[in-house]
């Protein structure tokens, strides 16, 4: 029963993104039933009063979810700790480690993240109705650890008060031209995982020779995925090399002198799931928080409000905005990336020299 | 000062408690300062499995990804201390010893500097003097024309020294403006009725007697710019470069290089040692200053003419630190675009919503630091009046290597300490991490230096004759100190209780390696901001986090039993 609707929903969805395998296809797929948001599971969560949400979201897009999560549910706070996802997986491993469990639910940029912690137990399964009905097969996992929440894109952009449209790089290979020496700003490997997973797709698809040449173009180095379009609005660099797509919308949407490019090679694309850690501290919260976000209600209010992109089946891309449909996108490789990640870093490290 | 009778040890008739207490506190000191270093040694030296070997110092010294941080290091430490010498030698001089107008004024803009920390000063001059959107730069190109080459670039390393000496020079300044404040002034009058006139005065009397503190000064300056995390971290990484505290804390990445990072710690550790020991032989006979004990107060130079324009020199060395800082950043609090400079049209409140009712971690994070602090500054305080009674009433056994102790963590810098606490408290016995108790430890063992050195400044005041009058009526010991000597070092209590608590806002280098998600504190919120590129945030954050030390420092120096002007010792020492 469940099964034909969800058949049906993952086509559409799958048709309109084809962007890649997040989770490998089931083998021996295990997913717990699917639960609804009851309200015994209310009762619970609000007995708990709180829930800890370690997320990678740009800080004032994570907040602001949080607060519609208190509004949805009187009595429960969320406290979100933003970080990058590279340094929040570090922390996780440290404070795992050191048996120090306070992360209820987690929301990583970077796929691959959920592998490794499904491997070493660390998940809890647990599938929302909406997840079994609305999401596609390739971005849950079968044994429902995570689901991906979110879909953005890396992309490149530019200042308008500083570069004219004309003069844009249209292509990654634009930004090695000379005239952008000094002028450009990106986000870093080994702090975001946007940035890992968008480092990976190019070198993937361009090979290292494209960023040994990037680096010699005294490119700012900031650390999260969610700093260069700021930067790119303050007018401190011309070009954004790497970073959130979705911050350059919202900022241009606001007003801001910002443009987004798409570069010609493929815009990479990432991919956020959220799992719910097995030694949550709160698990009542923790499910009734990730029930609730992949609700279609959440999830459009997700997609209007923070200029991502949703995989369930009902969400309507917001008007005005640029469907992905239309983007030629690179294809996402958790498994590939999770094998990668030490690679990356290390020879990302010697190339730009932090 | 200080007297060498031992008290005898006659029979009393109550039990005298004082040994117990104090071995209690000496054993404490030990395994605060002692364990961590332990821990840091054992990882330095070994590999993965414990076995012993020195590959980490192989790998540490043949690769150039550890040897150029050294080098940058160095350089950074050496101009730092350099120009905050240059620059605080002549403000305390003119403070101390002239009489140019506005005295009291400067002083408390330089302790106004000395409780910014140094990260805040580093993000509000990414807002002045970013290449491009900084303001400067911006107010600059308004003239030069738009495309004009930035006249600052705070992403470089004269940007990071620059700004590293905007927040270190107050320490030169306490020093040497505390020796000439002291200095007898029979000295230089000698001088003057021998025949010198001003400057031979000042060449063979003054230079000379200040020259120690500034020396000590100049040693303090090093090392706070060797190992300041805060500051290179937001300035050099943009720049694609690394000092020694930033490559540390990247060992710290997945999967984590304990070995390498304890053993990358040891270079920082070592050199300090070196240079500490290098003071200590280069002075020989410390202290001459106050040998005399009290003299007339120094005569102030008169400065005629050059009275306006000498003051004029103080605010013009000021705007660095306080006033540009300061402006930037309220116009970042209340812009809504970091670096656009804010018009009545354009002020918004939304920041300060944002920080205040929207920023989950914002109130955790104050009330961690709050209570870090004012615990931190409590126990410290305590601790550091008993090192500083033992060693200068020297009663017990080994009250020297108490005292030494009490010092030696001088030489451990922030993130070295970090690291050293990781590796002591992640693991039985004490499993620490993950709880308020192992930044207590951290900030702790950074601010106690200080904290005894003062305290034990103030006890060489008081004569013991005083506590032995107590003690011979029938007190004991703690009897006596309760009741005569602790009165008496009200001020100076106060004082180091103010210092350690400015010390525990300041610090970020030892708090990067071991919050977690539920003891954030506000200097970590505010470096994850800057991550993130939320200046503005950063601003309010950073505004509060200033008001709330004002504020606590205000409050601690009115309790009525006080007495006495705390605020003005502070400033002294």
């Amino acid at each position: 029963m469940r099964n034909k609707i969800s058949r049906r929903d993952v086509l559409k969805a799958s048709a309109a993104l084809a962007a890649g395998t997040v989770f490998a296809s089931p083998a021996r797929a295990a997913a717990p039933e699917p639960v609804a948001i009851t309200s015994d599971l209310v009762a619970a969560a609000t007995k708990e009063g709180k829930l800890v949400f370690y997320s990678s979201m740009d800080l004032p897009v994570g907040e602001k979810l949080g607060k519609a999560f208190e509004a949805a549910y009187p009595g429960i706070t969320v406290q979100i700790e933003r970080s990058g996802s590279e340094r929040l997986f570090q922390r996780v491993a440290q404070e795992f480690d050191s048996n120090i469990h306070t992360a209820d639910v987690v929301n990583s940029a970077d796929a691959s993240h959920f592998i490794r912690w499904k491997k070493s137990g660390w998940l809890m399964p647990f599938v929302p109705d909406d997840v079994a009905k609305h999401f596609p097969d390739n971005y849950r996992d079968p044994d429902g650890m995570a689901v991906t929440t979110r879909l953005w894109l890396s992309s490149i952009a530019y200042n308008t008060n500083l570069v004219k449209a004309e003069d844009a790089p249209k292509s990654f290979a634009d930004l090695l031209d000379p005239k952008w020496m000094g002028k450009m700003v990106k986000g870093h490997p080994a702090y975001s995982g946007t940035i890992m997973t968008t480092t990976f797709q190019i070198v993937r698809e361009l090979g290292w020779p494209y960023l040994e040449k990037l680096s010699k173009q005294r490119v700012m180095q900031v650390q999260s995925s969610t700093d260069p379009p700021k930067k790119l609005a303050l007018g401190e660099r011309a070009v954004m090399a790497d970073g959130n797509e979705y911050g350059i919308v919202l900022l241009k949407e606001a007003g801001q002198p910002v443009e987004p490019v798409y570069p010609t090679e493929g815009t990479p694309t990432i991919s956020g799931p959220t799992g719910i850690f097995a030694t949550a501290p709160h698990p009542n919260g923790a499910k009734l928080f990730q029930a609730w976000l992949h609700t279609r209600k959440t999830q459009q209010f997700f997609v209007d409000f923070t200029g991502q992109h949703s995989v369930h089946a009902q969400v309507q891309p917001k008007a005005g905005r640029r469907k992905l449909s239309d983007i030629k996108l690179m294809k996402e490789d958790p498994a590939s990336v999770e094998a990668m990640t030490e690679e990356i870093k290390t020879r990302y490290a010697r190339l730009f020299r932090v | 000062m200080t007297v060498t009778t031992t008290t005898s040890p006659t029979p009393r008739p109550r039990i005298d408690w004082t040994r117990p207490v104090l071995w209690l506190f000496a054993a404490v000191l030990f395994l605060l300062i002692l364990l961590p270093l332990s821990w840091l040694a054992v990882f330095a030296f070994t590999d993965k499995n414990r076995h012993p070997t020195l590959a980490n110092f192989v790998t540490l010294f043949s690769n150039p990804d550890f040897l150029d941080p050294l080098l940058t290091t160095a350089i950074i430490a050496t101009t730092s201390a350099l120009i905050c010498c240059i620059v605080a030698a002549p403000i305390s001089w003119l403070v101390s010893r002239t009489d140019m107008p506005g005295r009291q004024t400067i002083r408390a803009l330089v302790t106004a500097s000395f409780v910014t920390p140094p990260f805040l000063g580093a993000v509000a001059w990414e807002l002045l003097a970013a290449p491009n959107s900084g303001l400067l730069n911006q107010l600059y190109r308004l003239f030069a024309g738009e495309d004009a080459d930035a006249l600052f670039n705070i992403y470089s390393m004269t940007g990071i020294i620059f700004v590293i000496s905007c927040y270190t020079f107050p320490f030169v300044f306490v020093l040497v403006a505390n020796a000439l404040d002291t200095m007898p002034g029979e000295l230089e009058d000698a001088s003057a009725i021998l025949g010198g006139n001003a400057w031979t005065t000042a060449r063979r009397v003054t230079i000379p007697l200040a020259l120690p503190a500034l020396v000590a000064g100049a040693l303090i300056a090093f090392l706070q710019a060797m190992t300041l995390f805060g500051s290179p971290a937001i300035l050099a990484l943009p720049a694609g470069f690394h000092t020694m505290t930033t490559k540390i804390w990247s060992l710290f990445q997945y999967p984590p290089k304990l070995e390498l990072a304890a053993a990358a710690a040891v270079p920082l550790l070592v050199l300090t040692i070196l240079l500490l020991q290098g003071q200590k032989a280069l002075l020989g006979r410390r202290g001459y200053s106050v040998i005399g004990g009290k003299y007339g107060a120094p005569r102030r130079v008169e400065l005629r003419g050059w009275r306006w324009a000498a003051l004029g020199f103080c605010f013009l060395v000021l705007l660095n630190p306080v006033f540009l800082p300061y402006l930037a950043l309220l116009n970042a609090a209340f812009s809504p675009n970091a670096t656009t400079l804010v018009t009545p049209s354009t002020a918004t409140l939304h920041n300060i919503v944002f920080v205040f009712t929207e920023l989950s971690s914002t109130q955790l994070a104050l009330k961690n630091t709050v209570i870090l602090g004012t615990a931190t500054a409590t126990i410290g305080t305590v601790l550091a009046l008993v090192i500083a009674y033992v060693t200068t009433r020297k009663v017990i056994a080994g009250h020297r290597a108490l005292g030494f102790l009490a010092t030696a963590p001088v030489a451990v810098p922030g993130i070295v300490l970090g690291v050293g606490l990781f590796l002591s408290y992640t693991r039985p016995p004490f499993v620490l991490y993950g709880t308020l108790w192992i930044l207590l430890l951290a900030f702790l063992t950074i601010n106690l230096p200080s904290a005894y050195q003062q305290l034990q400044a103030a006890f060489a005041t008081i004569h013991p004759e005083l506590e032995e009058a107590s003690r011979i009526l029938g007190a004991t010991r703690l009897q006596a100190l309760r009741q005569i000597t602790a009165p008496l070092l009200r001020t100076g209590v106060i004082a180091t209780w103010c210092f350690i608590f400015i010390g525990v806002m300041r610090e970020l280098s030892a708090a990067i390696v071991l919050f977690t998600s539920q003891t954030k504190v506000l200097s970590v919120l505010i470096y994850d901001l800057n991550e993130g590129g939320d200046l503005a945030a950063i601003a309010v954050l950073g505004i509060a986090m200033l008001v709330i030390t004002f504020a606590v420092v205000l409050a601690v120096n009115q309790i009525p039993i006080s007495g006495g002007n705390a605020g003005a010792k502070l400033r002294n020492g």
